[in-house]
């Protein structure tokens, strides 16, 4: 038994010899590939990791918003929670797979054994990783501003799971309908207007009337019920997560209807 | 080595809009190096395409290792390795990060360092993809291509904007995959390319083959080849046209210079200098031309610049 075919130089050593990793090694190298690719970038760590760290320091410390009662990190902080969500579920997965179907990356790794759901899965793995490293760094900080959030951990792990889904969806549909670069302006447009108009840091009760359709928008659901259930400690906030369930169905329904892999 | 067609593609029709881009096109590629040539727009990345399982035919029919690319894709894929022309890598992803990571999507992948090594991109570093030169970024696509030990390989204009020395690393590689077993498909714009490379050639134009062959069969068709030589101005032309095959022709373009064209072979160019020979004349400066594949190419797909 030789092991010169491995070796780079002996004769043999393209000899085909194809075949498929097995598919948990790929999702795993897939995702870990991802991460790597998201936490490398320094836009993207702008976005999801130095804004809503700015932001969350910031207005906890200067009194600059009215948050009500209270404490104003306990306000914030579930907000700055659910901008952490969007950040890397819509506009990071967004602008990155936008840019990776303009490169032609999604094309290349669609003739690899990888199939497209297990990308899929592992784009989503990576945005997961990454919500659970900016929640854990955001937590810090905000216990450090003297948070102290009440409820049931469970209903918050729900509303960010539906949460994420749901900015998935409609980052994927930005990202495989649009050209990159209209992607890289909707998505920083669309995460600007919904961190001023979507209950993040001004309470919506300021928009007057406005306040019952910005209360339909996915990151007013997803600050609304974090804050209801951390702040307020109330229980389940179905209304909150239904209409999270909504567009998470609409989104990612879209998403798989017209995603266009280059 | 499996004798039956790795590509078979018949009457392959695909349009874009009211675009036509393949036209009812045949092609069977055997085993070994199939060089696909044609115009811009011929139709090259387009059947390429189709036989990746990118595009849908819109007719005709495509198998590749005798499974049909759409709907056995998940059979197909780890057997064929794709280089396409251009991108295929995230931009901030270093050239042996991305190559170790397609080679985790393989179950035997060839040894990645090695192959690092042999196209020359250790040099690569750190450094991100989107700031790797044009050529090491050609580079990392071809070692893409092949790491996951394919049978087939396809690799579209593999060495467009190469430096001589990368091209020949490129073709040397492809020779090696030859000799191991595994198929290659490449388009190129190079005739030279194809000469050298491939055991077969298919010339595609308006979404159609037209002329498919070894390069030597390609280049024994067609135009005659021609062999000039110098000597003392006004020697008998007619002698010498009688002293030659019936099918040729000789003519004194200017004084002293000769033009033979014929069948030129070892018998055509021993009975010139024999001629000479008998006529005291010593040839001077005695030049063949052969009939390149490039002179086939454009007799056959024309030589006005297309738009």
């Amino acid at each position: 038994m030789t092991t010169a075919t491995d070796t780079g130089t002996g004769a043999g050593t393209y000899a085909p010899r194809p075949g498929a990793a097995p598919l948990p090694r790929m999702i795993a190298a897939q995702a870990a590939l991802e991460t790597r690719m998201l936490l490398r970038n320094g836009e993207q760590l702008l976005l999801t990791v130095v804004i809503p760290t700015l932001l969350l320091a910031l207005f906890s410390s200067v009194d600059i918003v009215d948050t009500g009662a209270g404490k104003s990190v306990d306000f914030l902080a579930p907000g700055i929670l659910a901008l952490a969500v969007m950040s890397t579920a819509f506009t990071g997965q967004a602008i990155a797979t936008g840019f990776e179907r303009r490169y032609g990356v999604l094309k290349r790794l669609a003739s690899s054994p990888l199939p497209r759901w297990g990308l899929m899965t592992a784009k989503t793995a990576a945005v997961l990783v990454t919500e659970i490293l900016q929640v854990i760094l955001l937590t810090v900080i905000a216990f450090a501003l003297g948070w102290s959030p009440h409820g049931n951990p469970l209903a918050v792990l729900l509303l960010l799971v539906l949460g994420t889904a749901a900015f998935s969806g409609l980052g994927l549909l930005m990202a495989g309908t649009l050209k990159a670069e209209a992607t890289l302006a909707a998505a920083n447009l669309v995460f600007l207007l919904l961190l001023v108009g979507g209950g993040v840091i001004v309470p919506l009760s300021k928009f007057g009337g406005a306040q019952h359709v910005l209360g339909l928008l996915p990151i007013s659901a997803l600050s609304n019920g974090l804050r209801d259930v951390l702040q307020h400690g109330a229980g389940t906030p179905w209304g909150d997560l239904g209409i999270l369930a909504v567009w998470a169905v609409l989104g990612l329904a879209a998403a798989g209807r017209f995603f266009r892999w280059e | 080595m499996r004798s039956e067609p790795v590509v078979q593609v018949r009457d392959l029709v695909k349009r874009y809009g009211t675009k036509t881009a393949v036209d009812g096109l045949d092609l069977v590629a055997r085993p070994g190096v199939t060089a696909v040539l044609g115009p811009n727009g011929a139709g090259k990345t387009t059947t390429i395409e189709t036989c990746e399982g990118y595009r849908r035919p819109d007719s005709g029919s495509v198998r590749v290792l005798g499974l049909d690319p759409v709907r056995q894709s998940a059979e197909l894929r780890p057997k064929v390795g794709v280089m396409l022309q251009s991108g295929g890598v995230y931009s901030g992803a270093r050239a042996d990060e991305m190559l170790r990571h397609v080679a985790k999507l393989h179950a035997h992948p060839l040894d990645v360092d090695a192959l690092i090594q042999r196209l020359g991109l250790g040099s690569c570093g750190r450094t991100s993809y989107r700031r790797l030169s044009g050529g090491q970024q050609q580079r990392l696509a071809l070692a893409m291509a092949v790491v996951g030990r394919p049978e087939l390989v396809f690799l579209d204009e593999p060495t467009a904007g190469l430096d001589p020395q990368a091209r020949r690393a490129t073709w040397d590689l492809v020779r090696d995959l030859r000799t191991d077993g595994v198929s290659v498909i490449l388009t190129t714009h190079y005739m030279e390319e194809a000469e050298q490379l491939a055991d077969d050639v298919a010339i595609i134009d308006a979404g159609r083959v037209i002329a498919q062959g070894s390069p030597e069969e390609l280049c024994k068709g067609g135009a005659e080849n021609t062999l000039r030589f110098t000597g003392r101005p006004g020697l008998d032309v007619g002698s010498l046209l009688k002293a030659l095959p019936a099918d040729s022709s000789a003519a004194e373009l200017t004084p002293g210079s000769y033009r033979v064209i014929g069948k030129v072979n070892p018998q055509l160019l021993a009975t010139v200098t024999s001629w000479c020979a008998q006529h005291g004349v010593m040839p001077d400066r005695i030049s063949v031309e052969r009939h390149t594949l490039e002179d086939v190419f454009l007799e056959l797909t024309g030589k006005e610049l297309r738009s």
